[in-house]
């Protein structure tokens, strides 16, 4: 039996706050990513998505429940994930090559076949010529490739994205959405990417989870995208079935946005 | 054009650098010169140049280290390599001590009040013990530039690896890096911004160190040959080696930006649009 990529059984993580409150940013998930599946969390700000996305990394534990990978429980790092993160994480020290070669680098492969996989990969997300510059001297759009081909590299078992684009402007974005879809499609790995924006999230994935707002919060809605592949995220935003999906979603997602907007607005009243 | 307008800024700004040099000498010379002017602070003619010496015999004295006696060499090369074995040990025991103690954190609670302890005492004073303990030779002064050194560096580094991105970090441990990888890859780096901010100071501590340990007790250096100086009250003496000691820690400063300037030219720059 194939065991799924990741699955998620009633997790709990909860955080002591500086002050010494308990603060619990997600409670009871049950989700689980099929191997080769492409799967986004949507949900209102500050609803635990990047909790439940560094649980998946290794790089926080569960308070409660088990994560397991391939069928097997995790403990420690997951070995075999790539996380993009949201933020800028490229090492500003050293070049476009030498940030898409470290992790080949760190897993002691010798050093010419590193170099020439690095070159591919750099062509591979369109940033040939570009091998010498510094994150600094990128722009923000060529900064996430570099990024992607630094995850993408690693050939992981599990991707996962962490709001990748949303510095970015919708152009380049959607440019990156193809791409990354493109890059998906070759090798059909398991997605679970993260994201506020609902139609980034319809137009790639196979599936969407709907987040509850937080604090405590878990899978409220899933969502199968059952709309045909190859596609052009652009393009898909404005067939019917894309328009339904996401009259759908949102009509679950709206009440959860409007949950968390007060939930914020209560917090800076307090 | 861009180049042109580059250079021609440059050599302008030397120009007048160069110009304030030659003011700031001609009103020494010009207060100083016995009877050029009549004494108006002092009661005698010669008490100005006594006090604050001439530049004219200051450069004749100069002259006669670099070109006649040649004096200065041996004292020169004698201060010169205390101040570079403090500064290479100071920097390098910092770094390590820094690294290690950042990433220790029971180690480094530990020993927080001995560091905080030992960085504000007068560490001058130690000279004297240095002196009884690796005699009067550069031992002694090298030993007092470690511990002038040592702590800008620590402090420094300490400072840079806790400050390390979080996000830089776990992308690299996400990436397969293990702990020594951690450290070579992303700890060291991330520290190597922060020591080089902190080696123009060190730098100028380091040769402190060599002239103040040479003149509370030597045989060779230029702080020996002011302190020397000082003795036959031959001011003109002192401000030559002053200046010299001056110039030669510009020199320093200047090797030091030069290295910052390669290993930090993954550095952002202000400004770095060209005109076309």
């Amino acid at each position: 039996m194939n065991h799924p990529a990741l699955e998620f059984t009633e997790v709990t993580c909860s955080f002591v706050t500086p002050d010494g409150n308990h603060y619990t940013a997600v409670r009871d998930v049950n989700l689980t990513i099929g191997d080769g599946e492409f799967v986004s969390v949507v949900g209102p700000t500050g609803c635990g998505k990047s909790t439940l996305l560094n649980m998946s990394a290794g790089l926080l534990s569960p308070s409660k429940g088990t994560v397991k990978v391939f069928g097997e429980e995790l403990t420690g790092l997951n070995k075999r994930a790539g996380y993009m993160f949201q933020a800028e994480a490229l090492m500003p020290w050293r070049t476009a090559i030498a940030n898409v070669s470290a992790g080949l680098q760190f897993a002691g492969k010798p050093q010419n076949e590193v170099k020439e996989m690095a070159e591919h990969w750099l062509a591979r997300v369109g940033l040939r010529g570009f091998e010498d510059r510094y994150p600094h001297e990128l722009s923000g759009g060529m900064r996430k490739r570099v990024a992607l081909a630094q995850t993408l590299i690693m050939d992981p078992d599990i991707i996962l994205m962490d709001e990748p684009f949303s510095a970015l402007d919708i152009q380049t974005r959607q440019l990156m959405e193809n791409e990354v879809l493109d890059l998906w499609a070759q090798k059909k790995k398991a997605v679970l990417f993260i994201t506020h924006d609902l139609d980034e999230a319809i137009s790639i994935s196979d599936r969407v989870v709907v987040m509850s707002a937080g604090p405590a919060s878990h899978p409220i809605g899933e969502f199968v995208i059952d709309i045909a592949r190859p596609r052009d995220v652009a393009e898909v935003r404005v067939t019917p079935r894309f328009i339904e999906l996401h009259n759908a979603i949102w009509a679950d997602l709206r009440e959860e946005v409007l949950k968390g907007y007060e939930n914020q607005r209560n917090k800076v009243k307090a | 054009m861009k180049n042109s307008s580059i250079l021609q800024s440059k050599t302008k700004l030397t120009a007048c650098q160069l110009l304030l040099l030659v003011v700031i000498f001609f009103f020494w010379w010009l207060m100083t010169k016995p009877g050029l002017i009549p004494p108006f602070v002092f009661e005698d003619d010669n008490q100005a140049a006594f006090f604050f010496g001439e530049p004219v015999q200051i450069c004749q004295v100069i002259w006669d280290w670099f070109f006649v006696n040649l004096e200065i060499y041996p004292n020169l090369a004698v201060t010169l390599t205390e101040t570079v074995l403090a500064f290479v040990f100071g920097t390098v025991a910092g770094l390590i001590v820094g690294l290690w103690l950042a990433l220790a954190p029971t180690a480094a609670a530990i020993l927080d009040p001995y560091i905080k302890g030992l960085n504000s005492m007068p560490r001058v004073i130690l000279a004297p013990i240095f002196g009884v303990w690796f005699g009067l030779g550069i031992g002694s002064k090298v030993a007092l530039g470690i511990t002038l050194v040592f702590f800008i560096v620590f402090f420094n580094v300490y400072q840079g690896v806790r400050e390390v991105s979080p996000n830089v970090l776990a992308s690299a441990r996400m990436l397969g890096a293990n702990k020594s990888q951690l450290l070579r890859y992303v700890y060291l780096p991330s520290a190597t911004s922060w020591v080089f901010s902190s080696l123009h100071s060190s730098v100028g501590m380091a040769f402190v160190g060599a002239v103040v340990g040479e003149y509370l007790g030597s045989a060779m250096g230029v702080g020996y040959l002011i302190l020397q100086a000082e003795s036959t009250f031959d001011i003109n003496t002192v401000m030559a080696g002053i200046l010299v000691l001056t110039f030669c820690a510009l020199i320093l400063d200047l090797i030091v930006s030069f290295a910052e300037k390669y290993a930090m030219k993954w550095q952002p720059k202000g400004g770095q649009s060209e005109k076309l």
